[in-house]
């Protein structure tokens, strides 16, 4: 860092301190940064224009963040952190002189020539009025004007006072309820079906419904930021910064995931897949060489004279297992074996065969649905709607859908089966019939039980794992995709 | 474009971009149209003298990116394609045995002293450059792509460290061979599988996803010369909507491209959902992702 830099060394010190911090709480985030990582930021924040916010967000972004998956938290962090700061985000208070407030006024303006209303702020209009502004921001596609509307929509509906200790969600649901978002869609599809001059087709329907719902949860996002800008001058950034922290896909729990944590999570599946696919067939392929050939190295041994210089080795014996998957998908753990499948399913060229079933109370086989389908997603979707699982009330009996999945599948466990388990084993305190785990451990290869829950909680309450894991090779605990990643590797 | 020299630089390494606004109109001049994130990263990437690493689906500009970079800068274009079995005398350097042999046997009865020999079969003149040494050798302005890095083994990946981090290759007969001028280095992944730490921590990263809507309308406007703007939009309308269905593979790019030179040489001005169902094997290579989406198009709301 030598030739280019022109800040003033207090300045530097300034940034220097305020970098380190970020790159501190990107680590409490969980992201990996290095040192030489930290140092490329700060030097390559001195080739460009601090003023430009993106061109500064890029620039750290390219030179700390090294996985995609991690651009999201790093996001939220770098909002939180350099926010911007400034008289005009304190609560409570009007915003003056910025751009986004003169576009405001404009706006208004505009709107308000022909009705005579000539007053600024959103207090003087009623909430059809704002309805009104706000499908047209929305129709338009208008960013200057939605950030303004998000502004004064959180101003107005959010209820902010300093100090009062209430999370972010608070003040969203608040800000939303009001605005009443949810009718926005429909609206703006008739107001676009009124101005079109022809008939849509449901083509173009279906195309502008998708944009405007976008458009809507891009409205979102702003007010999101907005509340979260707010709360940051209230409160502080090292303060918020904890609140706001996202868990990074790879470690958001199955068992808790919110609907937005699920979708990111089905998407970071499958690239996960695709890695781990690659990564064991790369394993297999390049595993350590087979037994000593005894036979060929004396052989080769004659074009030494007779010394075995060369040692050869026979060709490894590929060994697939057959996977037997026997899966809980109760309401609470629904989840974990949904996403337990899909990788299994993603990687089933590894195994010989994969056959899966299904319970809560009564058992199912789902072999065929993923037979009949390349597509895992249909295949996950017919076995949570068609899979008879219920036997008598819709609860987990873990003890009743072993002892029927004995009697008719027990004999298909050889000693080349794998037999995998699901479930937390919260049995509602029937019996546990353990003694199947116990038979099928006797004539299977390998038998591994995997919960979803922490491993804290195991054994507590109604959780009889233990008495089942007495039986097995091993209970892992597999909260999250990171867990489970690891897992299958080791199985495969 | 040409490089500007800057005063207060070191002689070695003039930057070639003056400003991020720079790098982006220039690309919009050769048809690349960058978003802020490509643009910036691009003129970091001269100024710290480092490698950007491109991530992102296949087919979304990811190579091409390094192509124009290299045409605005007017530098020699050096690609490195990998794949799995790449090695050394392959990406770095190999001496040239059959015109050492030759060398030996031509000199052979006359009484050369060994060592001279040696000395000399192991010189510049029997070095074949494979395109990692060509690229710092090189006396004109070089941009270096290091195509489908994901697809070498990890192991393979520490022959790139060294030229990636110093700019020098190390010849154990020769010495260490030092650039003589800093190339601009691109190196693309498909994501196929996790590259090494050593390897990121080397490299400024940059993730190229699928553009945004008015992003590929631009694309297609102006990569599609004569297609009318409605069409041009309808395309991009179209495909964001398959991208946001659940496929194997969404489509690219390029792929969008495509369909658009074909819906022109149809003479389609308008796509209705027939036209689209019918022309959806040129943006979609599944069956079943054509399935799909043939259905959710044709589906009433």
């Amino acid at each position: 860092m030598t030739d280019t830099s022109e800040a003033t060394s207090a300045q530097r010190g300034g940034m220097l301190d305020l970098l380190n911090g970020f790159v501190v709480e990107l680590r409490n985030a969980g992201l990996p940064v290095s040192l030489t990582e930290n140092l490329d930021a700060m030097e390559a924040v001195q080739h460009i224009e601090l003023e430009d916010r993106d061109t500064f967000k890029y620039a750290l972004g390219a030179t700390l963040i090294k996985n995609h998956a991690h651009w999201r938290s790093f996001e939220t962090v770098f909002e939180v952190y350099f926010s911007l700061r400034g008289p005009e985000y304190k609560i409570g208070e009007g915003g003056d002189d910025t751009d986004i407030d003169d576009l405001w006024r404009e706006l208004q303006d505009a709107q308000q020539q022909g009705e005579g209303k000539g007053q600024g702020g959103m207090d003087g209009m009623t909430p059809e009025e704002i309805a009104q502004m706000l499908m047209q921001a929305l129709m338009n596609g208008d960013q200057g004007m939605m950030r303004a509307m998000a502004k004064q929509s959180v101003q107005r509906f959010a209820g902010m006072e300093p100090g009062r200790p209430v999370g972010g969600t608070y003040y969203l649901y608040r800000t939303l309820r009001n605005l009443d978002l949810d009718n926005m869609l429909e609206k703006m599809m008739e107001a676009s079906q009124q101005d079109a001059p022809d008939q849509l087709t449901s083509l173009e329907k279906r195309l502008e419904k998708e944009e405007f719902q976008d458009q809507i949860e891009k409205f979102k996002g702003e007010i999101e930021s907005e509340i979260r800008r707010r709360l940051v001058a209230d409160r502080g950034a090292e303060a918020m910064a904890k609140t706001l922290r996202k868990p990074l896909p790879e470690d958001v729990e199955f068992m808790h995931a919110s609907r937005d944590e699920m979708s990111s999570l089905k998407k970071a599946l499958g690239p996960l897949t695709r890695k781990l696919a690659a990564r064991l067939a790369r394993k297999r392929k390049h595993k350590r060489k087979g037994p000593l050939d005894f036979r060929s190295t004396v052989r080769h041994s004659l074009s030494y004279g007779g010394v075995p210089a060369e040692p050869k080795f026979k060709a490894p014996r590929v060994a697939k297992p057959e996977l037997i998957v026997i899966a809980d998908i109760s309401g609470s753990v629904a989840a974990f074996a949904r996403f337990t499948l899909m990788l299994v399913y993603a990687i089933q060229n590894q195994f010989s065969k994969v056959r899966s079933f299904v319970f809560i109370d009564g058992i199912d086989e789902v072999t065929d649905y993923f037979k009949a389908t390349e597509d895992i997603q249909e295949a996950i979707h017919r076995v949570n709607t068609e899979a008879d699982v219920v036997w008598v009330d819709g609860h987990s009996d873990y003890g009743h859908a072993f002892e029927v999945w004995w009697n008719e599948y027990g004999k298909d466990v050889t000693a080349k089966s794998t037999v995998l388990f699901l479930g937390d084993a919260r049995n509602n305190y029937h019996a546990s019939q353990a003694w199947v785990v116990k038979e099928i451990q006797a004539k299977a290869r390998h038998v591994y039980w995997l919960n979803p829950e922490p491993r804290s909680y195991w054994n507590t309450g109604d959780s009889i794992v233990g008495e089942y894991g007495a039986h097995t090779d091993g209970v892992y605990e597999c909260r999250n995709l990171r867990q489970l990643e690891a897992f299958v590797d080791l199985l495969a | 474009m040409t490089t500007i020299p800057d005063a207060t630089a070191p002689a070695d390494a003039a930057p070639r971009f003056e400003s991020v606004q720079q790098v982006r109109d220039a690309l919009r001049d050769v048809d690349y149209l960058a978003d802020d994130g490509i643009a910036g990263i691009a003129y970091l990437a001269d100024r710290l003298q480092k490698p950007i690493l491109v991530e992102g689906p296949a087919g979304t500009g990811k190579t091409q990116l390094a192509k124009s970079i290299a045409e605005i800068t007017g530098a020699k274009l050096i690609r490195l394609q990998c794949y799995e079995g790449l090695d050394e005398s392959k990406a770095l350097y190999e001496w040239n045995y059959k015109k050492q042999l030759l060398r030996i046997q031509t000199e052979r009865g006359e009484n050369e002293d060994w060592t001279d020999i040696q000395d000399d079969i192991f010189s510049d003149e029997f070095l074949l450059t494979r395109p990692l040494l060509e690229a710092i050798t090189s006396d004109e302005p070089v941009v270096l792509l290091i195509d489908e890095v994901d697809r070498v083994e990890v192991e393979t990946e520490a022959l790139l460290l060294e030229i990636l981090s110093d700019y020098q290759v190390s010849i154990p007969e020769l010495g260490t061979i030092v650039a003589k001028q800093i190339p601009l280095v691109f190196l693309t992944s498909n994501n196929t599988r996790e590259l090494s730490e050593a390897l990121k921590r080397r490299c400024l990263y940059l993730h190229v996803d699928y553009p945004d809507l008015e992003r590929e309308r631009q694309i297609v406007l102006a990569k599609t010369p004569g297609i009318t703007e409605n069409l041009a939009d309808q395309v991009s309308r179209i495909v964001r909507s398959i991208r946001q269905l659940d496929l194997k593979k969404a489509p690219s790019v390029s792929e969008t491209l495509d369909w658009a030179r074909t819906l022109m040489l149809l003479n389609i001005e308008t796509i209705d959902e027939q036209t689209a169902k019918e022309t959806l094997n040129i943006l979609l290579k599944y069956q079943t992702d054509i399935a799909k989406a043939a259905k959710e198009l044709t589906v009433d709301e």
